[in-house]
């Protein structure tokens, strides 16, 4: 019965092939713009997450306001984080400075003929812990190296390879701010920070080396502080004391505004996973208009394909077709278009987006799960948009279809 | 006993500001084996009887048993199984379906009885045998000619080993030469103890069967029996 039916709706379905075919049109492109969509989406997802596991956890960004609002004591710019402050923050319960950088300006690291210009980062050893930031070769440096302000270095892959080239620079000697400094080892790749620098272009030096040897001969001003809190309940706490430490250091009256402001990274980094959750859905969303649109055209053809066969359904009735039989013609016409539109649409949404990984340089992440849920979804158009028309046909009259001419 | 009985039908049709009564309570009783043909005026309610025989369509008023089994009670599917088992239909417009080859046309009424693709063929191919179209199995509707394809329709109304054939004006659309064919296949099944009911405007047509009722302004006016009756079955 099944495959007679099957057969059946092939025949019918061949004999306006070209109708057929514009109708499968539609829910081709819906399900490829759904597939495709699903794929760029979670393609963005997954490299936020990457992005926020290389960053680490607990971690808060202390860093000087870019500028103060009129009418307060201070001018813009002219706010400053210091050594000093840093220190001071060392000592509040529950708090860890791992490592400050004076990123605004680089400077400059000599080795040999070759130069190249690094952010200088600060920090102490747990520092690469909580960025979870391995090295690769050599090793790093110790407590010890901290408390001595040894010139020690941690260089990134980057300015590894400008110094170097295919030298091992394990034991070598870079001058940074004409002061010689011993590199310890390489840090492993870690690409582009959240807010777009290259992290590779880094130097990492002991915590109290950069306060007295690098940083302190600038004035004592820092261009920011990456403080580690013990756990992530403690956050809000340690963020709290923070604020009042620095307020009273920097004499802000009570109703100013800070000169300061504190990032807790955690909120940074889940603010843009929903993001792109948010764009994820949207692009979804915006693909399942299509495929909408898709099964409208279904729901259309099989409307007309029902009223031009209105006599056809009349004679199968008068012959016993009971309404199952009628019903189940129609509705597995309209599925067989959608699941073959679904097909088709699904390897075309693959192509499309092997495309964009290949040549627009973005994260794609095709799931077997998405092109499943684009599959059900396409058979679930099929029966939703079949079966009004389907249901139309079931419930005709057969004298009246008989007569219609 | 009677295959069919009709005790008092009416049948209204709603029409604009009202009803058009195209059957004013009729009763008819016939039995296994007849072969009754159906006369009157265009407009009379031949055909309206007919589709109400045939469980198309629903009557307003009266019984109707089909079988002895009431055809007013019973659901849409209790109906479409009646017709799939039970009826034979032959139309004037032949009603074939042009996208399907004779065999599967006739094996049709099969496929709503759940019966396999081969015994369809192997039942089609019979049929078709019998009606004198053997080699035409493949061809599609529009490839033969009207009597052929009136024959084709034969084949299919009885694919189904009905116990009554209904044919509304049958042979209205061909002419007297196929007529005959056509008619001589009646009178075999009828021979062979199909209950037979036929629509004719044709008083010769009319003459091959073996009872006449005559319709006038949806009543039967005339029940009696043909000429052909009384040299089938001499008295004594
Ligand atoms: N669907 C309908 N709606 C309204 N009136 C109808 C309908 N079908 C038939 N009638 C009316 O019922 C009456 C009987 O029609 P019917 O078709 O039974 O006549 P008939 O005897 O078969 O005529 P003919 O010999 O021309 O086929 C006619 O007056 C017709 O106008
Ligand atoms: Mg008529």
């Amino acid at each position: 019965m099944l495959i007679a039916m099957l057969g059946e709706a092939w025949r019918a379905m061949g004999a306006n092939r070209l109708r057929s075919l514009l109708t499968m049109l539609g829910m081709v492109i819906g399900v490829g713009a759904v597939v495709l969509m699903m794929a760029v989406g979670q393609g963005a997802q997954y490299a936020v997450k990457q992005s926020i596991s290389a960053m680490g956890s607990n971690l808060f960004i202390v860093s000087a306001s870019l500028s103060t609002t009129s009418g307060g004591v201070r001018r813009a710019g002219a706010a400053k984080i210091t050594v000093a402050d840093a220190e001071a923050m060392m000592e509040l319960p529950g708090v860890e400075v791992v490592g400050q950088s004076l990123h605004p300006a680089p400077v400059q690291v000599i080795h040999g003929q070759a130069n190249w210009t690094a952010s200088i980062v600060g920090a102490v050893p747990e520092y690469l812990d909580a960025r979870s930031w391995d090295v690769v070769s050599g090793s790093r440096f110790t407590e010890s190296d901290v408390k001595a302000a040894t010139r020690v270095a941690l260089i990134g892959q980057n300015v590894g390879r400008k110094l170097f080239g295919d030298e091992d620079p394990v034991g070598k000697v870079v001058r940074i701010k004409q002061q010689p400094f011993v590199v310890l080892g390489v840090l492993a790749p870690k690409g582009q920070s959240l807010d777009g620098r290259d992290q590779d272009d880094s130097i990492i030096v002991p915590l109290v080396t950069a306060q007295r040897k690098l940083f302190g001969q600038t004035g004592g001003g820092i261009n920011m502080i990456m403080v580690k809190a013990e756990s992530l309940e403690a956050m809000p706490s340690v963020e709290q004391e923070m604020r009042a430490l620095l307020r009273q250091r920097h004499r802000i009256r009570e109703g100013m505004e800070n000169d300061f402001s504190i990032r807790d990274l955690t909120a940074t980094a889940n603010t843009a996973a929903e993001t792109a959750k948010v764009m994820s859905m949207l692009l979804g969303s915006i693909a399942s208009v299509s495929l909408l649109v898709g099964g409208i055209g279904i729901m259309n053809i099989m409307l007309v394909s029902v009223t031009e066969r209105t006599r056809e359904i009349g004679i199968r009735m008068a012959l016993g077709a009971r309404e199952g039989a009628i019903l189940a013609q129609f509705l597995l016409e309209a599925i067989i278009m959608s699941v073959i539109g679904c097909v088709i649409g699904l390897l075309l949404g693959l192509v499309g987006a092997e495309l964009f990984r290949r040549f627009g340089n973005t994260t794609v992440v095709v799931s077997g799960g998405s092109a499943l849920v684009a599959f059900g979804v396409a058979l679930s158009v099929g029966v939703f948009f079949g079966y009004y028309p389907a249901r139309k046909a079931a419930l005709l009259d057969p004298i009246e279809a008989l007569r219609y001419q | 006993m009677s295959v069919i009985r009709v005790s008092d039908v009416v049948k209204d049709y709603p029409i604009a500001g009202g009803y058009y009564r195209a059957l004013q309570g009729v009763s008819l009783e016939i039995a296994q084996g007849e072969y009754v043909a159906i006369m009157g005026h265009s407009g009379s309610g031949k055909s309206t009887f007919m589709n109400l025989l045939g469980c198309l369509d629903r009557y307003t008023q009266g019984r109707y048993w089909l079988n002895s089994c009431e055809v007013g009670s019973l659901s849409r599917n209790e109906l479409a199984q009646l017709r799939n088992r039970t009826l034979g239909f032959v139309f004037q417009g032949f009603n074939l379906l042009s996208r399907m080859n004779l065999a599967d046309n006739i094996g049709l009424p099969l496929v709503y009885a759940g019966v396999s693709k081969a015994e369809r063929r192997r039942r089609a191919q019979a049929l078709l045998d019998r009606v004198g179209l053997g080699a035409y199995a493949e061809s599609h509707p529009n490839q033969i000619s009207g009597g052929q394809q009136q024959r084709v329709a034969i084949a299919r109304a009885l694919i189904n080993q009905p116990r009554v054939l209904l044919a509304d004006e049958p042979t209205g659309n061909l002419d007297s030469q196929t007529s005959e064919e056509i008619l001589a296949i009646f009178r075999q099944l009828n021979a062979d103890g199909i209950t037979i009911v036929l629509v004719t405007h044709e008083a010769d047509v009319a003459a091959h069967a073996l009872r006449q009722v005559g319709f006038r302004d949806g009543r039967i006016v005339r029940d009696e029996p043909t000429a052909e009756a009384g040299r089938r079955s001499p008295p004594c």
